[in-house]
C-alpha cells in the first residue's frame, strides 16, 4: 500500500505568519527562530560576563575562551596586533551570531537554521561590505583605496587593462555575493539533505514498502552520520565567514597585496628557533 | 515524498517533457559547476596542509592565503549553485 505524505513544496520556502499579522513587524517561524538565536547568543555571553573572576569558572570560562579564540586566532593573526583588537568585537559578534543561528539546525524540535533564508546572510554580508569599504576609505583615502584595489602594485602596465575590471568585479561584486551565498547554500543544503534522509527513513520504516523496507535502516544510519557532518559545517561556516571578513578588513587596513608588514608585526614576538633549525638543515 | 516520487515514476508515460528536461538541467548545472572548484579547493587545502606541515611557524600566514584562494575558487561553485535556482 502506498501512502503519499502531504508535502507542500511551498511550505519548504514560504511560511505562514504567526504574530503581528498584517503589520510591517509580521513574524513567521523563521523570524521567531532568529530572535531565539539572538537571545541565546546575548544570554550566553551576558551570563558568562556576569561573574568576573581572576580564574573564570564554568560558563564564563567557556565564553572567555571562545572570545579569545576569535580575538587571537582570527582578528590579531589576520589583521595584525595593532589594528586587530579594534575589529575583534565585530568579528566575535559575527562569529557567534552565525554560530547560534546555525546551531538551531541540529537542535531537536527546531531543526531549522535561520541562516538558510537569504535575509540573515544578506544583512551580515551588507555589514561586512560596508565595514571593509569604509575602513579602506578612511585608512587609505578614497583615491588611494580605489587605486590600491583596482591597480595592485607589481604588474606591468598593460596587464592593468585586464586586471582592473577583474579586480573591480571580484572585490566589489563577487565578495559580498559569495559571502552570503556560501553561508546560505551550506545551511540550506544541510537542511534539505537531512530532510530527505529522514523522510526516506520515515517512508521506508513507517509506511511499509515491502521488500525495500530494510533500506530504511541504512538511510537512518546515513541521516545520523549527516547530523555529525552538519555539526562540522555549522562551526566551519561561522569560522569561514569571520575569517573572510577579517581578511577583507585586513586588506583595507594594509592596502592590497601588501601584507608583509602586518605579518612581520604579528610574528615578531615568536621565537625563531624552529626556523633556524630548518635553515641549518638546509645548509 | 519518496512515495510521491515512486507514484510519479509509476504513472509517468515515458515521454520527454520540457519540465523534465528543465529539472535535469537544474541538476546538471550545479553538478558540472562543482567539478572544477571541487578539484581546485582540494588542491588549495592539500597544498596548504603540506606548507603548514613543512613550516609550522608560518601557519597563520598560510591559513590566511589559503582562505583567499578558497574564497576565489568557491565563488565559481556558488555561481553555479545560484544559476541552478535562476534557470
Amino acid at each position: 500500500m502506498v501512502v503519499a505524505i502531504e508535502l507542500d513544496p511551498f511550505h519548504l520556502f514560504l511560511w505562514d505568519p504567526i504574530l503581528f499579522e498584517g503589520t510591517p513587524f509580521e513574524l513567521n517561524r523563521v523570524g521567531l527562530l532568529t530572535l531565539l538565536g539572538a537571545a541565546l547568543c546575548i544570554g550566553f555571553f551576558l551570563y558568562g560576563a556576569a561573574k568576573k573572576a581572576l580564574i573564570p569558572k564554568g560558563a564564563s570560562n567557556i565564553a572567555e575562551t571562545l572570545y579569545l579564540f576569535v580575538r587571537e586566532k582570527i582578528a590579531i593573526d589576520t589583521i595584525g596586533p595593532k589594528e586587530g583588537p579594534k575589529f575583534a568585537g565585530y568579528l566575535a559578534t559575527v562569529f557567534f551570531f552565525i554560530f547560534f543561528m546555525n546551531v538551531l539546525a541540529i537542535v531537536p524540535g527546531v531543526h531549522f537554521a535561520p541562516t538558510s533564508r537569504m535575509a540573515i546572510p544578506f544583512m551580515l554580508a551588507i555589514f561586512t561590505y560596508l565595514i571593509f569599504n569604509i575602513v579602506g576609505i578612511v585608512k587609505q583615502g578614497p583615491i588611494g583605496y580605489l587605486k590600491g584595489t583596482l591597480f595592485p602594485p607589481g604588474a606591468p602596465w598593460w596587464v592593468y587593462v585586464l586586471l582592473a575590471p577583474i579586480e573591480f568585479f571580484s572585490v566589489f561584486i563577487v565578495r559580498p555575493l559569495t559571502l552570503m551565498v556560501r553561508l546560505l547554500a551550506n545551511m540550506m543544503a544541510g537542511h534539505v539533505l537531512l530532510t530527505i534522509f529522514f523522510l526516506f527513513t520515515h517512508d521506508f520504516l513507517v509506511h511499509n514498502l515491502g521488500p525495500a523496507s530494510p533500506l530504511g535502516v541504512l538511510t537512518l544510519v546515513v541521516a545520523a552520520a549527516l547530523m555529525m557532518l552538519e555539526m562540522l559545517v555549522i562551526v566551519m561556516q561561522a569560522y569561514i565567514f569571520t575569517m573572510l571578513t577579517a581578511f577583507y578588513i585586513a586588506e583595507s587596513v594594509h592596502g592590497h597585496g601588501d601584507h608583509d608588514e602586518a605579518h612581520e608585526d604579528a610574528h615578531a614576538e615568536e621565537p625563531h628557533g624552529s626556523r633556524q633549525v630548518t635553515e641549518g638543515l638546509a645548509a | 515524498m519518496t512515495t510521491e516520487l515512486l507514484q510519479l515514476a509509476q504513472e509517468s508515460t515515458g515521454g520527454v517533457t520540457d519540465e523534465g528536461l528543465a529539472s535535469l538541467a537544474h541538476g546538471l548545472v550545479y553538478g558540472l559547476a562543482a567539478i572544477g572548484p571541487g578539484i581546485g579547493v582540494g588542491l588549495v587545502f592539500g597544498s596548504a596542509i603540506e606548507a603548514m606541515a613543512r613550516q609550522p611557524e608560518t601557519a597563520g600566514e598560510t591559513r590566511t592565503t589559503m582562505f583567499i584562494g578558497f574564497a576565489l575558487i568557491e565563488a565559481l561553485a556558488l555561481i553555479g549553485f545560484v544559476l541552478a535556482f535562476i534557470l
